[in-house]
This record gives C-alpha cells, structure tokens and sequence, in this order.
C-alpha cells in the first residue's frame, strides 16, 4: 500500500502524461487533418496548392451539368469570382442553383476543384457562415434570399 | 386564450423559481426547516406550471392555431398528427420550453424520491436546481417566447421542416434533452456538496440514479440521432463528426467518466474532489451543446437560421453555471477529505485509467469543436472533420476498449495483473478466433478493421466472462452457479451489459466503416443492378401523394444471385411543396448483419432513366443494437436495490445540527 504523497504523485504523472499525450496526438492530427477555407476570390488571389481545402459561395445560375451518371459539375461563385467544381457522389437534397454550398476537396492541376464532398444542410433558410461571410467580403450578399416565405422562421 | 395560459403559467413557473432558488438555499445555511421545506413545494408547483405551459403550446400545434407565431413557422394544417405533436419541440422556442419542462420533471424527482437525502442537502440540491430554471426561464421569457401571437392570423403555416418529419427524429430530441438536463441533477448535487462541505460514499450512491438516467437517455438520444441521420440523408452515413454531433458527444463521454468516477467515490470514497469536478464540467458541456446548437456560431450540416441574440444569452447562462460552479469548487474543494488509498493497479486504478482516456476524448473533441472558432476571431477559416477526429480515435479508443475488460476482474485497493492476465485467457481466445472469422470474410486489409473487429470481440467477451468467472461457471455444478447468478447484484449484471453493448456497437461502427460497398448507376425500368451478392431489379417508378407531399417510388425486387426472392425495396424522392424542400427516403432492407441500402436519385439528364444509389452495410445495424443494449445495461443497473434501499442514509452522524436523522 502506498503513502497518500505517493499515489497524488502516480496521479500526476499519469495526468501529465495523458495531458501530453492528447497534446501530442492533436497537434500531429491538426497538422495533416485540417482544411482551410477559400472563397473563390480567396483562390484567385493565393492558390491554395494540393492542400484539403473547402470552398464555398453560390452555385451559379445554369452551371450546373451532368457530363455522365455519376458526376455533377458547376461553378461556385461570390460574385467577384468564380471557381469550376466537379463532384462524384451523392449531392445532398438541397444542392440547387442560386443556393449556399460548401465543397471540401482539393484544387487540381488545371484549375478545376475536385470536389470530395457537398456539405448538406437541413434547413432552406441556413446558409453556411464561411459563405456568408465571403460574399459578404465580396458585396454580393442578399440577407433575404429570393422567395423566402413571409413568416421564413427561425427554424428549428 | 390557451396560448396567454401558457404564456401567464411561464411567467409564473420563473416566479416560483426565484423562490426555489433562494429560500431553501438560505434556509440550509439558517437550518430553517420550513424555508428548506419550501424547495420542496416549489419544485413541484414549478413541474406543474412547466407542464401547463408545454401543453398549451402542444394545444395550439395539434388545433393547427395560426394565430400562433410559432405555430406558423414551424407547422401546417396537412401535416400529420404526429408531427404537429413533435413539431413541438421541432423549433427553438419549444425545444427550449422542452428543455425546462424536463428541468422541472428532474426537480421534481428529486423532490419526491430522495426522501433519504439529508434535508440540508437536498434543500441545496432544489435549489441550484431553481437558479437553472430561472435562467431558462427568464432566456426564454426574453428571447424565445413561443407564445407569441400574429394578427391577422395567417390561413395556413410553412409546414415543418421535412427532414425534421420522421419518427426517429421525432423522438431523439425528448431523449437528448432528458440526458443533457439529467446531468444538471448531477450539477446540483455536487454544488450542494460543495456548499456543504463534505462528499461521502453516501453522496456517491444519491448522485448515481441520476447519472444513469441522464446517461442512459443521452446514450439513446444519440443513437436515435445517428440512426435518424443514417436512413434520411440518403447515403448511409452514421457519423459525421460535426459540431452539433460533438455537443452532445461530449457531454457523454464526461458523463461517462463521471458514472465510473462515481462508483470509486461509493465503494471506496475515493477520488472525490476529482468527482465533484467531472459533474460540474459535464453539465457544463451539455450547456455547451445547446450553445452550439442554438447560436449558429460553428457551421455544421445540423445548423439552422438563427438569431445571434439568443446565442449571447446562453452563453451568459454557460458562463454563469460553469463559471459560478468552478468558482465554488475552487474555493472549497480543499474541504473535502481525502478518502481511501488504493495502488495504482487496483479496479480504482482502472477507473482512474478510464476516467483519464475519457476525459482527453472529450478535450480531443472539444479542441476539434471549438477550434474553429477560436482560429476564426484570429481571422483564419478552417474546418475540423472527419479526418481529424478518424486520426486520433483509434489512439483512446484501443486502450480504453482494452481497460474496459480488464477492469471488471481486478479486485478493489491493489491487484495481481499477472494473475488476472492469467484469467482473461478464454477471452483472448475468443478474440482471436472472432478475429480469424473475420479474416476469412472479409481478408487481410484493411489491417485496422481486424484490430477493430477484434477490440469489440474483447469487449463483448469480457463482459460475459466476467459474469461468469463471478458465477464460478464450469468449475462448480452449474446449477450452483445459476444460483449464484440469480444473486448477483443487478448492478453487476448492467455492467456485463453496457460494456457488451459497447463491444457490439463498436463491431458495427468497424464493418460499416471499412467493408462498405457502394454502387451508382442509372438504372431504367426493367435494369438489373449486382452488389454484394444480391441482384436488384428495378420493376417501375411510380408517382403518389402522401398527406403533406408528392413522391415519386421505385420499386425494386431483390433477389440472391440464384435467383431466390429476398423481397423488394422502395425508395422514395419526396417533394414537400409548402416547405418547399425534396427529401430523400432510403429503402433498407436488412438481415441484422448487414444492411441493403437503396436511394432513388433524379431522373437522369439524357432521360435514359433514374440515378440510383446502391449501398451494402455490414455490421450496421449492430450500431444501434449495441446502442439499445448498453441503454438496457444502464435501465438494469438503476433498478439495483442498493440504490433504493438501504444505505443512503450517512454512517456518521458528523452535520453539526440536530436535523440528522438518528440512526
């Protein structure tokens, strides 16, 4: 059996070593496993290289095509720029033209974004606040967006 | 009129928890019987008002009043009964009056059962409890009124959200809310204790009904979140790692940690400062849930329009609690005595162990949550998702799943781990052959989903072996050793059953993760489809309408590659045109050990037919079965008769007054 000093000292050692641990572990973690935010003037003005990235803005009216079964292509805007997309996948149910969207993948070599995911959102009313934000930043935003119903609630 | 009762019961409820937050708490400090005796009555009359008020606002929903502001956004004539009754606590206004109507529920409770808790602290108890609500209350009073009225009152509403109109959603926030409010119990209690100044094994044994429920309803409002997110958003997704998800995982791995942190403080009244900290921090976090949930600050797949007004008010109110809670602990945790030693490889240290893997998880996931944030104000905009969260979780969650079988055969103050290493032999052996079945099925890669299979193999062995080392199974006639079954504590049996459960759940979380097969395809009337040895036909689509929206259906016959009927899948587009929103409905056809997953998409652009989705889970529904057994293991374990009889009472007679019951 060990003194009370004794075991407040194991304690302390196994939280700083856990404490360390966690630091250690989060840190190596964000290094690889974050992604940068870019709005299309973002990207025209420093391209971001071959990082994870999301880019984010409208879907610009009559962008989007469907070259075969499996892709969707279009292009994200903020009103200053404007970016080329290409998705494979499952687009979420409320991906339309004219509307917010959120796509997180990386800048290929010809200046077309691959897409690996459509951020969903669950809410017509919501729009993401990185895109917002962005076209706030490029003069483009419209707090009410065409069409909202007149009571358009707080959502849920 | 109904919605003015509502609104005036409200008014009244905040009224009476003024009182409940004062009187008792000064009556405990002057040993007034009758002022503590107050806390009583209040919480009650606070039950009473809360419930008048949330069926009122249940009133103008199921009567579709469009005079109602809220009513109007969030609800339509056409919709479903069901909905209008969910749609309740479908918006914020009446998720939050929700919130405080199981606030008032909890109060209540402990008003009425914890007849054996010494009046002082239980005077103690109601009244934190009180101060909670008022801060609700007066939140909601101020930003969140859901009785407002709108004249002249519109003909019809804007229909709930679509996503938000299927069962499983419909009840996973009553659930989630009963967890995040449960652990204010756990709050109070240790506030109380503070103010008291003494913590004993007794403490230990009132505060643990209350972390069960709480835990075991938050368990099953996740899993239901989960299981919601996994057959309505179409591709099959069970976890997204994202903010909202986080707010509410948090608090249960910090409730967790507190559920095993409190069984040391009553079998050994140990690590007491260290408990009284953890209820302080995960009610904290689940104010921080509904922080996150409700101010729009983090952008997250759940996020919805919000008024930043409201988001500034419950962070006051976070900041209160937290704030005011760590402030009490520091300055009179020192009071608290230091109980009984234990070596550092002993079933305490185990605790300890889990209790220190558990609580880096949640700085791991709070650091991923809030990050964000924090990096935002310095004017950087970054998203922490998924692989950052797949990076680190196999680093805790393989030590942990390890200590979890373990932990249950060491002996109480010091033990032999050689020799309980010794005993865990058949468990290993179980392990490794489930890990073999597993490297049959599916092969060698990916590696990690080996490990995974055999970490849940471990842990689902170990809880029965545990029980049946207990029972002495095989070594003495097995009669004996049923009898000695029937006398185990339930306690134990809970146990057995959570940390099985938790081993299920994670052989389903592995074999979606990582054997999932996943086809796309534009299939035409008529089409065959192969995935995963079944054969899809799709026979026709057709349209319909439902009480609320227009649908389109395929109608797909499944069949095993011989040939032989399985039986038909029939997934959905719907388009709900007041809310002006598709929704996607998944047809699931599932054997218990894998599921068939189908999505009807959009006609394809050349009109050759429809984008249809095809998807094999295996091991998914494992997730939720896992999920039902460890919320089984937590009910069993509330319903251990050591916690209804018997010892809550304290040994010692040491309050300083004469209001100890004699003994």
């Amino acid at each position: 059996m060990m003194t009370r000093k004794k075991r407040r000292l194991y304690m302390l050692g196994l939280a700083m070593l856990g404490l360390g641990t966690a630091t250690a572990l989060t840190l190596s973690a964000f290094e690889e496993n974050v992604a940068y935010f870019f709005s299309p003037s973002d990207l025209a003005a420093k391209p971001p290289g071959d990082k994870r990235i999301r880019v984010g803005g409208l879907v610009q009216d009559g962008s989007v095509t469907r070259p075969d079964d499996v892709t969707t292509n279009f292009t994200i805007t903020d009103g200053a720029q404007s970016v080329a997309v290409t998705f494979s996948g499952a687009l979420p149910d409320l991906f339309r033209e004219g509307q917010g969207v959120l796509a997180e993948g990386r800048m290929r070599p010809d200046g077309v974004f691959q897409a690996a995911e459509i951020l969903a959102k669950h809410d017509e009313n919501y729009m993401p606040k990185e895109v917002v934000d962005a076209l706030k930043k490029a003069g483009e935003f419209r707090p009410e967006p065409p069409g909202k119903p007149v009571y358009g609630g707080a959502g849920s | 009129m109904i919605p003015e009762i509502g609104h005036y019961a409200l008014v009244l409820a905040l009224l009476l928890a003024i009182i409940q937050g004062t009187l008792p708490l000064a009556g405990a400090a002057r040993r007034n019987t009758a002022w503590m005796e107050a806390g009583r009555v209040a919480a009650f009359g606070q039950l009473a008002l809360v419930f008048i008020a949330f069926f009122a606002l249940m009133w103008a929903y199921v009567v579709s009043d469009f005079s109602v502001l809220n009513v109007v956004q969030n609800s339509h004539s056409q919709k479903p009964m069901l909905y209008k009754v969910a749609g309740v606590w479908g918006n914020h206004e009446g998720s939050m009056l929700l919130w405080v109507m199981m606030l008032g529920l909890f109060g209540a409770a402990v008003a009425g059962f914890g007849r054996n808790i010494p009046p002082t602290l239980k005077a103690r108890v109601l009244g934190v409890q009180g101060l909670i609500g008022v801060g609700f209350l007066l939140f909601i009073l101020a930003t969140s009124n859901p009785f407002i009225r709108v004249l002249p009152a519109p003909p019809d509403g804007n229909d709930l959200n679509p996503l938000l109109q299927d069962p499983g959603l419909a009840f996973h926030p009553p659930f989630l809310y009963l967890g995040y409010v449960g652990f204010s119990v756990a709050f109070s209690f240790a506030v109380g204790a503070l103010i008291e100044g003494r913590v004993d094994p007794a403490w230990g044994r009132w505060v643990r009904p209350w972390t069960l429920v709480a835990w075991a309803s938050l368990t099953l409002g996740i899993a239901m979140g989960s299981w919601w997110a996994y057959y309505e958003l179409g591709w099959g997704g069970w976890w997204y790692w994202d903010p909202v998800e986080n707010a509410s995982l948090m608090p249960w791995l910090a409730g967790t940690a507190l559920l095993h942190s409190a069984i040391v403080v009553e079998k050994r009244d140990a690590l007491k400062t260290w408990t009284i900290l953890l209820a302080i921090l995960t009610f904290s976090l689940s104010l921080m849930g509904t922080f996150l949930v409700r101010s729009g600050v983090l952008t997250s797949v759940h996020a919805f329009a919000v008024d930043p007004k409201r988001g500034v008010a419950i962070l006051a109110l976070l900041g209160l609690a937290t704030g005011g809670g760590l402030l009490l602990f520091a300055m009179r945790a020192h009071v608290l005595k230091v109980g009984g030693l234990f070596a550092p490889v002993s079933r305490e240290g185990a605790l300890v162990l889990n209790n220190l893997l558990l609580s880096v998880s949640t700085a791991v996931v709070l650091i991923g949550t809030l990050m964000p944030l924090v990096l935002d104000a310095f004017g950087h905009k970054i998203s922490v998702g998924a692989p950052y969260f797949n990076f680190i979780t196999p680093f805790l969650a393989i030590p942990l799943v390890l200590a979890m079988a373990l932990g249950p055969f060491l002996p109480w103050k010091r033990a032999d781990l050689a020799g309980v290493l010794g005993r865990l032999w058949v468990v290993a052996l179980f392990t490794l052959a489930a890990v073999m079945v597993a490297l049959w099925l599916q092969g060698v890669r990916p590696v990690m989903a080996l490990v995974g299979i055999g970490l849940a193999a471990w842990a689902f062995i170990g809880a029965f072996w545990e029980v049946a080392d207990r029972v002495r199974l095989f070594r003495i006639p097995l009669g004996e050793s049923l009898t000695r079954a029937g006398g185990l504590p339930r306690g134990a049996w809970g146990t057995a059953l959570a940390h099985a459960g938790m081993g299920i759940a994670i052989a389903g979380m592995i074999g979606t993760s990582f054997w999932l097969t996943e086809d796309v395809r534009v299939m035409a009337p008529g089409a065959k489809a192969t995935i995963a040895g079944y054969e899809l036909t799709l026979e026709k689509v057709e349209q319909g309408r439902g009480p609320n929206f227009t649908t389109e259906m395929g109608y797909f016959t499944v069949r095993t590659l011989n040939g032989d009927m399985v039986g038909t899948l029939t997934p959905e587009r719907r388009w709900y045109p007041v809310a002006r929103m598709p929704t996607t409905e998944a047809a699931i056809h599932t054997t218990f050990f894998a599921d068939l997953y189908a999505v009807l998409g959009e006609p394809s652009a050349d009109g050759r037919g429809w984008v249809v989705r095809l998807y094999h889970h295996p091991l998914v529904p494992w997730i939720w079965i896992g999920s039902l057994v460890m919320v089984a293991g937590g009910l069993l374990s509330l319903s251990d008769r050591r916690l209804r009889v018997g010892v809550p009472q304290r040994r010692t007679a040491s309050l300083p007054t004469a209001i100890q019951p004699a003994e």
